[in-house]
């Protein structure tokens, strides 16, 4: 599997669009494949219909709610919902998980980056077991750590502060990251980095400026995956943090829901505002986003 | 974190004259050192402190005392735990029955080159955009019974209690995991199906093979990786569901979806024992790393050690 050497991964081209390197079981066919495209009609209405529905109804007022037809859109769409969820401090949350979120992966990324280097251009007993400490960190549902994580961030004064959610997060990403970023590393040939050493350059600047340069898409994608994970993180605000002041945006879904539990729209309406951002990222950056992480995890 | 940074700097400065005169030694292993300090604070400790917090009572705020196996015994005799476990079970067996072979189907789906697949795809990942708070809170809306799909589509046998039915619930829970998870895994099918080399089914082809003899000759056999490769993530990831089925059902209706990661924060946060929910924790991790190794062998010996050499 690690010997495979496949197009989207290779450093030294960044993925191309996805049309023109597609290798695919179908080409040359004639025949239409009727049941796989039914196939696939299905499942876009599974993935459709419930989002379908979230947008129509956070349009409607409650009375429109109650008495119009579910699956239909409202006749007289109102924002009035999503006035509410504003005024009810969304745009706190939402830069208490930007902050959290950067603040946990640009740290990840870099240590990340770093070991990742390490573990592929070095050698040696202690390297091997960083990676080997790493692997089974993928291996082990890391969840199950919360009480003593919770335990940690009481002792060093730090419940119910941004920092409790930023550090556990950091160390979070760490497993995945290295081994996606080692795998990519992996791909730059090893001429480079011999004639960068032959012209006296340290391992930290080939690190900067040969390895970081070499494998940007897959930093990039790293980050944007680490980022989904933070961003929708709900475990650690909610055992971590207590007060409206560090709350964050999948955790000031929850407690909207609670307290608005009879509005139905407002509360989806914060479900469309929370998600928003990301669905911007994921129109920017999708390209980006999907190849790395094919990539990242089929090799 | 500037300050780390700067350490490893001089550490692999000072490190520097030895490598320079071997082309072959690679760099410093200090660079390693952040992310292994970090994970070892805040994963490898944590790890080590649930095995110790299992032995002790705790209410969570006060003093942790020493308490010998009690913990353990109340978890081992308590019901709920074995309950909890065989939810955990049922929930992992049939998430996986359910999104294995919609995402390998898909994978291969959309892994094709017509435009209007590429089109789909696009939209069939969309639900990796949403927390799992959210895709809860959707769900629960729009399985209401009075306001949600079943009236609104004019079909009763969609418009049943699905959150409050113990019967129901748990597939329920099953559909919605799948609803969240399976674009995940068709990603990683994807990208399995675009690496299988092209002239196979040329070759195939010229043989006269049709599409499903080429699917089960050709495409399942070269996706064997890929199959334990998602495999693992969702076997070993089901022992993660806690947001979702904590916002959705918070384990009810009674015990019926309280999964053991769920049964661990409940008895932990909600029931102040943090003794029992940190053995229940244990045991969490036990059968993560057990189910790891057990998925990783079927692939076979060679290719877990090119994977830890990275070769």
């Amino acid at each position: 599997m690690a010997s495979t050497t496949q197009l989207p991964t290779s450093p030294a081209a960044p993925p191309k669009p996805a049309a023109t390197r597609r290798r695919t079981p179908q080409t040359g066919r004639s025949r239409p494949n009727i049941l796989g495209g039914l196939g696939g009609w299905a499942w876009l209405a599974v993935i459709i219909v419930p989002v379908y529905y979230v947008v129509i109804t956070s349009l409607k007022n409650q009375a429109g709610f109650f008495t119009s037809n579910p699956m239909l859109p409202p006749s007289e769409p109102t924002l009035d919902n999503y006035k509410l969820v504003l005024e009810n401090d969304f745009a706190k949350y939402f830069a208490n998980s930007l902050i959290v979120t950067l603040g946990s992966v640009i740290p990840a990324l870099l240590v990340s980056f770093m070991a990742a280097y390490a573990i592929v251009r070095g050698r040696g007993k202690f390297l091997g077991l960083t990676n080997n400490i790493f692997l089974l960190g993928l291996a082990i549902p890391l969840h199950a750590t919360i009480i003593p994580i919770y335990w940690m961030i009481t002792k060093a004064h730090m419940y119910d502060t941004l920092l409790a959610l930023i550090l556990p997060s950091i160390a979070f990403a760490i497993p995945i990251s290295v081994l996606i970023l080692s795998n990519f590393l992996r791909d730059v040939p090893n001429e480079l980095f011999e004639s960068m050493r032959l012209d006296g350059c340290s391992d930290w600047a080939m690190l900067w400026r040969l390895a970081l340069p070499m494998t940007k898409p897959a930093v990039i994608t790293v980050g944007i995956y680490n980022a989904l994970n933070v961003w929708n993180g709900f475990l650690f605000p909610l055992i971590l943090t207590q007060s409206p002041d560090t709350r964050v945006l999948p955790l000031s879904l929850w407690t909207f829901q609670g307290e608005f539990s009879v509005n139905i729209p407002a509360v989806l309406a914060s479900v469309v505002l929370a998600t928003l951002p990301l669905l911007v990222v994921y129109v920017v950056a999708r390209r980006q986003l999907l190849s790395g992480l094919t990539a990242g995890f089929s090799k | 974190m500037s300050t780390t940074t700067a350490a490893t700097r001089e550490q692999t400065s000072r490190r520097e004259q030895p490598s320079r005169r071997t082309l072959e030694k690679g760099p410093s292993g200090w660079l390693a050192v952040p992310a292994l300090a970090f994970f070892t604070l805040f994963a490898i400790l944590p790890l080590l402190g649930v095995l110790f917090l299992s032995f002790t009572r705790w209410d969570g705020l006060g003093e942790i005392k020493l308490d010998g196996l009690s913990s353990w015994q109340t978890v081992l005799t308590d019901p709920v735990t074995g309950n909890a476990l065989l939810v955990t079970a049922k929930i992992m067996f049939f998430s996986f029955v359910v999104q294995a072979p919609i995402s390998l189907l898909l994978g291969v789906f959309t892994a094709a080159s017509q435009k209007y697949r590429a089109a789909l795809a696009v939209l069939y990942f969309v639900p990796l955009l949403l927390s799992s708070a959210a895709v809860a809170i959707a769900f629960k809306a729009l399985l209401d019974p009075n306001f949600g799909l079943g009236p609104g589509l004019g079909l009763p046998f969609l418009a049943q209690d699905w959150l409050g039915n113990s019967d129901l619930v748990l597939f329920v829970v099953v559909f919605v995991i799948a609803w969240q998870f399976v674009p995940f895994h068709t990603l990683i099918y994807q990208g399995g199906v675009r690496q299988i080399p092209t002239s196979l089914y040329e070759a195939a082809q010229i043989d006269g093979a049709g599409r499903v003899q080429q699917f089960f000759n050709i495409t399942l056999p070269q996706l064997k990786y890929t199959i334990i490769t998602s495999s693992t993530l969702m076997v070993v990831g089901s022992l993660a569901y806690f947001d979702l089925v904590f916002v959705l059902t918070a384990g009810g209706p009674g015990y019926s979806t309280r999964l053991l990661p769920l049964h661990m924060y409940l008895t932990g946060f909600k029931a102040n024992d943090m003794g029992a929910a940190s053995a229940l924790g244990v045991i969490l991790v036990v059968i993560g790393l057990a189910l790891a190794l057990f998925l990783q062998r079927l692939g076979g010996k060679n290719r877990n050690a090119s994977q830890l050499e990275g070769a």
